[in-house]
């Protein structure tokens, strides 16, 4: 055997060797990867920069699971974190901490969202306590809806709770549309979006879970826009699904990947935000492939894309919240880098 | 002639079965931010709300901070519900009790003739009284060594009397008549009154699960009557049981929903209030009925939302001043003080 062919046995050797999804998948991704990545391709990238030490913390307060974060009128900053006990923090417009909300309620078991009203009026979301919880600015409780269940009912069934009008299963989010009703995504455990009135009154709910339109897996975030359409992230649906304020389904967005975060501008022109997040259960592999905030119009139209997964300041450890009071200085909250990071955008302008 | 009786007869026997819709309304208005608690002291599910004869406020209340400590193979629970005390006008005075080893899920709290006051704990199945400094007295029941949360029993599973003596399961409420007997309504798994002289010494019990006279389907709230008899809320049967001080059964008063919190008035006129509470799980229902011992209906004010003066499922009346009510809601959170103008 010449030495050239013992070349071309051990080529072809290798080359049968080698996974088959390797020559056969985009890109040489595999299977996961190509479902984690976003649809969407060539978007240009908006330059941004992460502001070291955003939030100054007194020396025996930590955060935990960066899971909410929100700002009022004034700029405020509010965290809600997953400590040993879920804890409510308030920081002012410069990260210096002003106090607690909340301490020991009884509706704080483990934290997902907090968001902010146009009366800046604080609502928490509780996957823990099923709850959502709103204080008034000075950080009284004035409403709870959904109710934590009473310890001695026993382990949730195993089969997909019921939706009743005013409980939750693991609810996830909270939204408002111009006339104070309050939306609400409903969650890992149901599959819907519910709609209350301002007074907490249920008015209705759609959705079901899976994939097809208007279904829902895994209804994780969700924002409202000027005119009140709600904008709900379908997260293992890998798309946004875009409803009037009666929950009519209007259009999907299905190019940014698994919305785990979505915000919308205010201000004459809206944009929307959403994180196709390194998901939390730091699978390296997908690492490559999320991680990544997209910028739209209303209409779905994607502006520009910013960040990666990573550890490091301006990278991305599972986005779960984000603020965009001002467009372009967004305020993110991570699940496991247990941080909020507050990013300053530079957006091209167009030419 | 017959069947006109017989359709009068029936339809008095429907409306029987009925809320007493037609009931006036009493006018009524709320007192809104009654409680001052300090911000690191707000309330949760207002389970119990009560009054001592300086008009003192008490409320028991559930709270974030329960935990379970993990040790061998058991898990241990502690806290979950904090007793707080306020001014008549509504002033924070102080907590009771904090870290008591029998404070899990509160339930109820009433004030005796010598203004000591009395929680009773659905998760430690324990009734505690404390002076009116504030020191503990007397406990009926046992906390569980490690309570099994998960226990398979739940909602009203149990269907005897329970264990002839002071261990309860799930208990819901306690009241004294003027010789000092203390009577517990027991409860949402066990479905029996249990009655204790002055000294916590046990006399006896009655009740078992069904649908008769005695019987009972989540007794979950207690009011006495000057002389002695013990009205027993019998939430599950839609209906209040009077008994005579003996248990002996002298009548049942069954238009005015599902009773969930019942109580009467000092005074020479004694009144009895009693919540058809909205379930946690809707906003139906929700109005308070007043009427006379005998059951009459005198009005009804009232109904379930979570705006001021609607209600959010009240789970205890404190009625010292029949015209001034303090009502303890668990879905809202908070206690409203009730002036009604009849």
């Amino acid at each position: 055997m010449t030495t050239c062919q013992s070349i071309c046995l051990a080529l072809a050797a290798w080359t049968c060797a080698t996974p088959v999804f390797a020559q056969s998948s985009p890109d040489g991704l595999t299977p996961a990867q190509l479902a984690a990545r976003a649809k969407a391709r060539d978007v240009p990238e908006i330059p941004f920069e992460s502001a070291p030490d955003v939030l100054k913390l007194p020396p025996n307060i930590y955060l935990g699971e960066g899971i909410g974060v929100a700002t009022n009128s004034k700029g405020h900053i509010f965290v809600y974190t997953r400590a040993q006990a879920t804890r409510l923090f308030e920081f002012d417009a410069k990260g210096v901490y002003l106090r607690e909300i909340g301490e020991g309620l009884y509706g704080l078991v483990f934290a997902h969202m907090v968001r902010v009203d146009p009366q800046d009026n604080i609502w928490v979301v509780d996957e823990g306590s099923n709850m959502v919880i709103k204080f008034n600015p000075q950080g009284r409780v004035m409403m709870v809806l959904g109710r934590r269940p009473e310890p001695f009912d026993g382990p949730p069934p195993l089969t997909p709770p019921t939706a009743e009008p005013y409980e939750f299963g693991r609810p996830t989010d909270v939204a408002w549309d111009p006339a104070g009703n309050i939306f609400i995504s409903d969650g890992y455990g149901n599959s819907r979006v519910v709609k209350y009135d301002k007074n907490g009154r249920f008015v209705k709910a759609v959705g079901s879970r899976g994939s097809e339109p208007g279904q829902m897996n895994l209804p994780h975030t969700i924002a409202a826009d000027a005119k009140g359409n709600i904008y709900v992230g379908d997260r293992s649906n890998s798309r946004i699904q875009v409803f009037d304020s009666d929950l009519n389904l209007k259009t999907i967005y299905d190019k940014v990947g698994a919305p785990w975060a979505v915000c919308i501008t205010p201000g004459p022109h809206q944009y929307l935000y959403s994180s196709n997040s390194y998901p939390d259960n730091n699978n390296s592999q997908l690492a490559a492939v999320t991680g990544e905030i997209y910028k739209m119009e209303l209409d779905g139209t994607i502006v520009g894309k910013f960040g990666h997964a990573g550890k490091k300041l301006g990278e991305f450890s599972t986005v779960h919240e984000i603020d965009c009071r001002n467009e372009n200085e967004l305020l993110i909250s991570e699940i496991t880098a247990w941080r909020v990071q507050k990013l300053t955008l530079h957006p091209r302008r167009p030419q | 002639m017959r069947m006109p009786l017989q359709l009068t007869v029936a339809a008095l026997a429907f409306a029987a079965c009925l809320p007493a819709q037609t009931a006036p309304e009493i006018a009524y208005d709320s007192i809104p931010d009654l409680l001052k608690t300090p911000d690191r002291m707000q309330l949760g599910e207002a389970a119990g709300v009560a009054t001592d004869s300086k008009g003192n406020i008490f409320v028991y209340t559930r709270t974030g901070g329960g935990n379970a400590t993990i040790g061998g193979s058991r898990i241990f629970t502690h806290g979950g519900s904090r007793l707080y005390e306020f001014d008549r006008t509504g002033k924070f005075v102080r907590e009771i009790g904090e870290g008591v080893y029998g404070f899990l899920f509160a339930q109820s709290v009433r004030v005796d003739a010598a203004d000591n006051i009395w929680v009773v704990d659905r998760g430690s199945n324990m009734v505690i009284e404390f002076s009116p400094q504030g020191r503990m007295l007397m406990t009926l029941g046992r906390k569980p060594e490690s309570v099994v949360m998960s226990a398979a029993g739940g909602r009203g599973q149990s269907n005897g009397a329970g264990v002839p003596g002071d261990n309860f399961n799930r208990p819901t409420d306690v009241v004294f008549d003027a010789a000092g007997n203390i009577f517990v309504s027991d409860g949402y798994t066990n479905a029996r009154i249990a009655k204790f002289d002055r000294n916590g010494r046990f006399l006896k019990s009655w009740g078992t699960r069904g649908t008769g006279q005695g019987q009972f389907d989540m007794p979950l709230s207690l009011a006495i009557d000057a002389k002695a008899n013990l009205y027993v809320a019998d939430r599950g049967n839609r209906r209040i049981q009077v008994f005579d001080n003996e248990g002996a059964f002298q009548k049942e008063i069954a238009n005015i929903g599902a009773p969930w919190a019942i109580c009467i008035s000092p005074g020479a006129h004694q009144f009895l209030y009693s919540s058809n509470s909205n379930d946690p799980t809707n906003l139906d229902n929700g109005e308070i009925y007043r009427m006379e011992l005998d059951g009459k209906v005198l009005g009804r004010f009232g109904s379930a939302g979570k705006l001021p003066k609607q209600f959010g499922t009240v789970n205890q009346i404190d009625c010292r001043d029949p015209n001034t009510l303090l009502v303890g809601e668990v879905l809202n959170w908070r206690v409203q003080k009730i002036v009604l103008k009849p």
